[in-house]
This record gives C-alpha cells, sequence and structure tokens, in this order.
C-alpha cells in the first residue's frame, strides 16, 4: 500500500503482480492439500463393510454419507471422525469391538447410492445375495499367541466362525511335549475367509492372537512366472501370455581367466 | 419484536430440524430422512445428494450411479431455480457458528478495530478448482477428505470425535481472523451453490424511493458486496453470493428490501411506467 502511495506502478505491473500472487498462493494451498490427501490415502489398514470396491476406487466413490453405517443393524460399521486418523467419513469395522455378523439380506450393501459397495460382488450367478462371497479382509493367526499351538484346548475362533469347517478348519497333530495329547491347531483357508471378524471377536486371549487384515496387506502374489500345471484352472491364467526370451551374452573367456587369475604363486 | 427475527428464527428451526432429523434416522432407526448432508435418502426412496461432491467424484475418475445423477440433479434443480444460495443459510449447520462469530464481532467491536478485510471473496472459486484439480491427480474427493462442513454436520448425525477442535478452529478464524472467513471467502461448497444459484427466482428486491441510507442491511450481511444497490438503484440482488438469510430484509426499518420472486417483480414495474 505504502509503495502505492509513493510511486504509482503501472496498471500492467499490478495485472502481473495479482496474477503470480494468486498463481503462488494456489500452489502454496494446492500442494500443502495434496500433501495431507496422501498422507490420508496411505493408510492401508483399515476394513471396509462387504462388497467394497477396491480401495483405490472405493475412495473416489464413496460419498461419505453413512448411509451403509445407518443400515447396519449391530452397529458394526463407524464412519471415520477427526481423529481416527482415517480417511474422513468413510465407513470402516474394527472386528475386535464389533465384527461384521454377515446378515444374510446384506443391508448395508444395497443402500450404497454411489455403488462404491457393489452388489454384483456379493451376488451370486443366480443374482441371489450371497454374503459368502465378500472379502471384507483375511483372519491371520499369530501362533505365537495362539494357545491352541501351546498345546491348551481352544477351539472359539473355530466355534465363532459363520463358515465353520471351511473357512477355518482345526488341523490335529502329536504333542510331543507331553506324549499323550493333541494339538488343535486352527488354520485359516484366505480363498474361504470374508473376513467378518467374528474369530477375533471371540479370541480368549488379551490381544486377540486371531485377527483380520485387509486382503491386500495380508496376502502375497505368485505372478505370472509359477503355474500349477497339474491344475486345469490354473493353467487357463498363462494360456493368453506371450513368452519373451532374454539372452545375456556372457564372455567365456572372463569367466576363465577368473577361475585362473591369482594362482601365480601357488605355479611357483 | 419477532418479526425483527422472523427469518432468523425460522432458518434456525431449518437447520436444527434437519440435523434432528438425520440424527434420529441414525441413533433410532425413524427413517425420515437418512445419510447426511453429502447424500441423503426421504422416506427410503427418494435420493439427494450434494452436487459438488458429486463433481469432484466425477473428477477422482469414480463411475456414478443412477441414484447420485438423480440426488445432484433435484438439489442442483432446487437451488438454481427456487433457492439461490439458500443452502448456506438455511441448511448448513455452520453457518450458526460463523452467524454468532459475526454476532459477536459486531457486539464486542472487533469491526471497529480492523475494519479492512485483508482477503478477497473469489478465493472460494480457486478452492473449487483446485479441489477439482486435485481430486483429478489425486482420485479421491479432495474437498471432501478436509471439508469442515462435512466434519461438522457429520458430527452432529454420527459423533463429533476431535469434530470440536474443527467448530473452534472456524469459530476462532472468523471471530479474530476474518470477518465472515469461512462462509464468505474459502468455504468452496458456498462458492459452488453460488454459482448455481445465479440464476434463481426467490430474490432480495431493494427499493431505493423508500430507502433512508441508514446501512444497517449493510453492516449485517455476510455478503454485503451483493448489496451494492442499496440507496442507488430499485432492483433485486442479482448476484449468486446472496444467500437469502433475509437479515437485511429484518434489519430494514423502512421497508426498503423484500423478498420477491425475480420475474414477477420485473412485470409490476413495467406497469408503473
Amino acid at each position: 500500500m505504502s509503495i502505492e502511495q509513493n510511486q504509482p506502478i503501472s496498471e500492467r505491473r499490478k495485472f502481473f503482480l495479482t496474477i503470480a500472487r494468486a498463481t503462488g498462493l494456489a500452489i502454496l494451498g494446492g500442494l500443502t492439500w495434496s500433501a495431507y490427501v496422501d498422507e490420508v490415502k496411505a493408510t492401508s489398514l483399515i476394513l471396509r463393510p462387504p462388497a467394497a470396491l477396491d480401495e483405490e476406487d472405493f475412495l473416489a466413490t464413496c460419498i461419505k454419507c453413512g448411509l451403509c453405517v445407518e443400515a447396519c443393524p449391530f452397529d458394526t460399521l463407524k464412519l471415520a471422525r477427526p481423529g481416527d486418523n482415517k480417511p474422513l467419513g468413510t465407513p470402516f469395522f474394527e472386528p475386535r469391538k464389533i465384527p461384521c455378523h454377515m446378515c444374510v439380506d446384506i443391508p448395508c450393501v444395497p443402500i450404497c447410492p454411489t455403488d462404491a459397495l457393489n452388489i454384483r460382488l456379493v451376488q451370486n450367478t443366480n443374482k441371489e445375495l450371497d454374503i459368502n462371497r465378500a472379502q471384507m479382509g483375511v483372519a491371520v493367526i499369530d501362533d505365537n499367541s495362539c494357545i491352541a499351538f501351546w498345546g491348551i484346548q481352544c477351539d472359539a475362533c473355530y466355534r465363532a466362525c459363520p463358515l465353520l469347517g471351511k473357512a477355518i478348519t482345526i488341523e490335529y497333530s502329536k504333542n510331543d511335549r507331553t506324549g499323550k495329547h493333541a494339538f488343535l491347531k486352527p488354520i485359516v483357508h484366505p480363498d474361504v475367509c470374508t473376513g467378518c471378524g467374528l474369530c477375533e471377536k471371540a479370541c480368549v486371549t488379551e490381544k486377540a492372537a486371531i485377527f483380520v487384515l485387509p486382503r491386500k496387506v495380508a496376502l502375497g502374489k505368485v505372478g505370472d512366472y509359477y503355474v500349477r500345471g497339474w491344475d486345469k484352472q490354473d493353467e487357463q491364467r498363462v494360456q493368453n501370455a506371450t513368452s519373451e526370451t532374454n539372452k545375456t551374452q556372457i564372455n567365456k573367456k572372463s569367466a576363465i581367466d577368473s577361475l585362473n587369475s591369482g594362482m601365480e604363486d601357488l605355479l611357483k | 419484536m419477532i418479526k425483527k427475527y422472523r427469518f432468523l428464527i425460522a432458518r434456525r428451526f431449518t437447520q436444527i430440524s434437519l440435523m434432528i432429523l438425520y440424527t434420529i434416522a441414525n441413533v433410532y432407526g425413524i427413517k425420515i430422512l437418512m445419510g447426511n448432508l453429502n447424500s441423503s435418502l426421504v422416506l427410503e426412496t427418494i435420493p439427494l445428494s450434494d452436487p459438488y461432491a458429486v463433481s469432484q467424484m466425477l473428477f477422482a475418475g469414480a463411475v456414478l450411479s443412477l441414484d447420485v445423477i438423480i440426488g445432484a440433479l433435484i438439489i442442483t434443480l432446487f437451488y438454481m431455480i427456487i433457492g439461490g444460495r439458500a443452502f448456506c443459510s438455511w441448511v448448513c449447520p455452520v453457518n450458526i457458528i460463523t452467524d454468532f462469530a459475526n454476532y459477536l464481532r459486531r457486539k464486542l467491536g472487533f469491526n471497529q478495530i480492523q475494519k479492512k478485510q485483508p482477503a478477497s471473496r473469489n478465493i472460494r472459486y480457486w478452492v473449487i478448482a483446485l479441489s477439482f484439480i486435485i481430486s483429478f491427480f489425486m482420485g479421491v474427493t479432495a474437498f471432501e477428505l478436509i471439508s469442515p462442513v462435512s466434519m461438522v454436520q457429520r458430527g452432529i448425525i454420527f459423533g463429533l470425535g476431535f469434530g470440536w477442535a474443527t467448530i473452534v478452529i472456524i469459530f476462532l478464524f472468523d471471530l479474530f481472523v476474518l470477518k465472515n472467513g469461512w462462509c464468505g471467502h474459502i468455504c468452496p461448497l458456498g462458492g459452488f451453490y453460488s454459482l448455481i444459484g445465479r440464476f434463481s427466482l426467490i430474490r432480495v428486491h431493494h427499493n431505493a424511493q423508500k430507502c433512508t441510507a441508514c446501512m444497517k442491511c449493510k453492516e449485517i450481511c455476510p455478503e454485503n458486496q451483493v448489496l451494492h444497490m442499496v440507496t442507488k438503484t430499485s432492483m433485486p440482488v442479482l448476484s449468486g453470493e446472496c444467500t437469502n438469510c433475509g437479515r437485511c430484509v429484518e434489519v430494514c426499518e423502512d421497508d426498503a428490501l423484500n423478498f420477491s420472486i425475480k420475474n414477477l417483480k420485473k412485470e409490476k414495474e413495467n406497469e408503473v411506467r
């Protein structure tokens, strides 16, 4: 202001300065904002309602209205609040507090106005709702803190599992320590497990020894190099794969030189 | 007395009762109005969606479902044809916070020690543009992740968490940093409704013949640049930035400001001529 009074600057200069200032402020704001958004997006340890799209698509599609939360009869689903350190306003659940009870009519999914919870992901081929197709996460066992692996009889998770005998099975093996008893070890089958978390809720240890993680976090991926050749279905995976052969030129002479070098002392 | 606050009372009534309807749907399962201001379901049939949130979804690359498109269309048409920017003063709960800060500003005299407002009211349009750019590059609804409006209204309905801090921030910002700072300068949602509500029918009309230039309307108006015609010409408030809050109508003791429907008024003026 004082500069303006002392020596007036030209309209042209004023125009450019205003533009430069506005652009600079926009960049400042935009970068700060993006940095925050990027941090929030990086939260990978979050369990979504059944039939949720992949996390990336889910964040673009969820309108944060909370209709799924209201539809949930068990108050399983919560909307992320400031302080929860999760993407604000998006629905999630914490199985150790309240697990998903896998309602057969799945009330949280059809009510979603944006299809961020996509009903097709929990429908079978006859278009009937089938909650067993949900993939909210996958149960993982820490066998160091699971008392069944110690030899103490506990099958709380196995009994709590809504897909009893399919998602969790019990493996028997001999307890060599006592020589008389058996281990009854729970084994999770990730291809069946829906990630409902009833096992995590039921687990008797102080901090659950079986717990649900997002599938992206807990599961590996073989990739295209390894195929079960004995499994007709698995072989379909590579039917359209293109093969590419690489050949690295190796100088044979240098290999031989390498073997023979440093032997001068012995030859003396 | 009540006449002096008739619109204020009506506004607080709609703002609070909407929040109550949303909250009882969540807490007691009384399903009159479900969801929140981002997207709702009226009587379990009619979808309503925030068109600004939906346009961010579009930029983020989401596949829009029919329900949100219909919902956003209903809301857009309503404000475009009828309400103007009425969302801000009749629906949004943040308005209660910022109005309170503004009230304290007037009563305690902060406006006297800080007469010049250093920021442009066009910031909100820049924020809209930025939100679309960030949504596009980051693949998320950028403003919805930081929106204090969402935090407050969602907080009321679903539990506040640290959302109380948001309320305090907005309150202190409006009280000490910038007059009408959030709602009148920064909030892109208000900016979005300003753009949509540009041509709506319900308008405040000014009658310059009756005006005694007391300037009470300009003092109380949260967007007082829209009242540029006061004392000068008889014409409706045409700027989309007017929130149709009606405070100017209430404080006017000369009946120089009144709500009216835009085109009807025009015809009347023609008749007089």
